[in-house]
């Protein structure tokens, strides 16, 4: 086998058997799992009324799930379309860390700009931490074409996923349903806890799951922001005043 | 400006590119944008985590709470306990997320079962 390093002249053939690997990344059990997942994500839409068409366009445009999960959910209680921007925007916020610490990993010697700004499209939780894990290990000219292989991969079999369970939801048994919607929350829980960087995200995380809910009824429409904003902050004081007295 | 508003078929997809894509892609491109020049430990970056975290945690509260469709039809404190079960799993696994999902899962079915 020849080493893709030495050979720069020859990356287009070499970037289509890495973008090829990146396919098959996909097919793993993180990917499995955030299949699963978007099954649940497909019943939750429908049941909150969206259009299969919508759904799926949803899927493709947004692709992070917390921020759709959001987006439906702001949506079902009738919110404004600046509200359901803030929240989304509030939600969505993590991705810009998550990019600044995987761009880097990415980036080749000769990586045009516009690429990594394509490819940051497909950055949501689950390509992130297959990604951050598994980058030192591909060449770095190989890397975009890697990464782009996955990603693209993720996004339009989840479209796929979305549309034909969107159709099949209503034929399945009550129980099964009530699993699907399980699947949500239950991922979110785990993986987010997971890729959690400080112990302050904890902490914000235990903050939004009892604020969260204390809220709804009080303040409907506004409880995910005053979650948000509220536990955040006071995790971010726990995050300061931890490293003082430490 | 809510979702039904305009009797249109292009608003709800208008309204998914503003609230969903723009809201999500446009901090990508920011992360893209600033990537070598900001530190992942700076205050700011610390904030961000926290706060988006925070709702994010909220969604999930409410998700676990205040359900739709059928998970609506089942009590409150099944899906606590579920949900609960599978996070001390989850952790016990050694942060195995499909662990935690099955564990999960398991508790609501048995309990759907033992209650219907």
């Amino acid at each position: 086998m020849v080493n893709a390093d030495d050979h720069p002249e020859g990356v287009p053939a070499h970037g289509f058997r890495w973008f090829l690997r990146g396919v098959r990344t996909a097919f793993s059990i993180p990917g499995l799992i955030l299949v699963s997942t978007f099954i649940g994500f497909a019943s939750l839409a429908k049941a909150a009324g969206f259009t299969l068409v919508e759904t799926v366009f949803m899927t493709g445009a947004i692709w992070a799930l917390p921020a759709k999960v959001v987006l439906v959910g702001a949506v079902q209680v009738g919110s404004s379309l600046p509200a359901t921007t803030l929240a989304v925007a509030l939600s969505s916020m993590r991705l810009m860390p998550m990019v600044v610490a995987l761009i880097p990993e990415m980036r080749g010697p000769r990586t045009r700009r516009w690429v990594l700004y394509l490819l940051s499209h497909f950055i949501a939780v689950t390509s992130w931490v297959l990604a951050m894990e598994r980058l030192r290990n591909i060449p770095r000219p190989m890397r975009t074409a890697w990464y782009a292989g996955l990603g693209g991969t993720l996004v339009v079999a989840n479209m796929i996923v979305v549309g034909i369970t969107y159709v099949a939801v209503d034929a399945l048994p009550d129980w099964v349903s009530a699993a699907l919607l399980l699947l949500t929350p239950i991922y979110f829980l785990t993986s987010l806890w997971g890729s959690a960087r400080e112990r302050a995200t904890h902490v914000a995380m235990a903050l939004g799951l009892i604020l969260g809910p204390a809220l709804h009824t009080i303040l409907p429409g506004f409880d995910l922001l005053i979650a948000g904003i509220a536990g955040g902050a006071l995790a971010f004081l726990f995050h300061k005043f931890g490293r003082r007295a430490a | 400006m809510t979702f039904d508003a305009i009797d249109s078929w292009w608003w709800p997809f208008l309204y998914i590119l503003v609230a969903g894509w723009l809201a999500t892609d446009g901090w990508r491109f920011l992360g893209v944008a600033f990537s070598g020049r900001i530190s992942e430990q700076s205050d700011a970056i610390v904030m961000v985590r926290c706060i988006a975290t925070a709702l994010v945690a909220g969604v999930i509260g409410n998700l676990i709470v205040f359900p739709g469709g059928a998970l609506a039809e089942t009590s409150v404190l099944l899906r606590i306990g579920a949900a609960a079960a599978g996070f001390v799993c989850y952790l016990l696994a050694r942060r195995r997320v499909i662990v935690g999902i099955l564990v999960a899962e398991a508790i609501l079915g048995a309990g759907l079962m033992l209650g219907g």
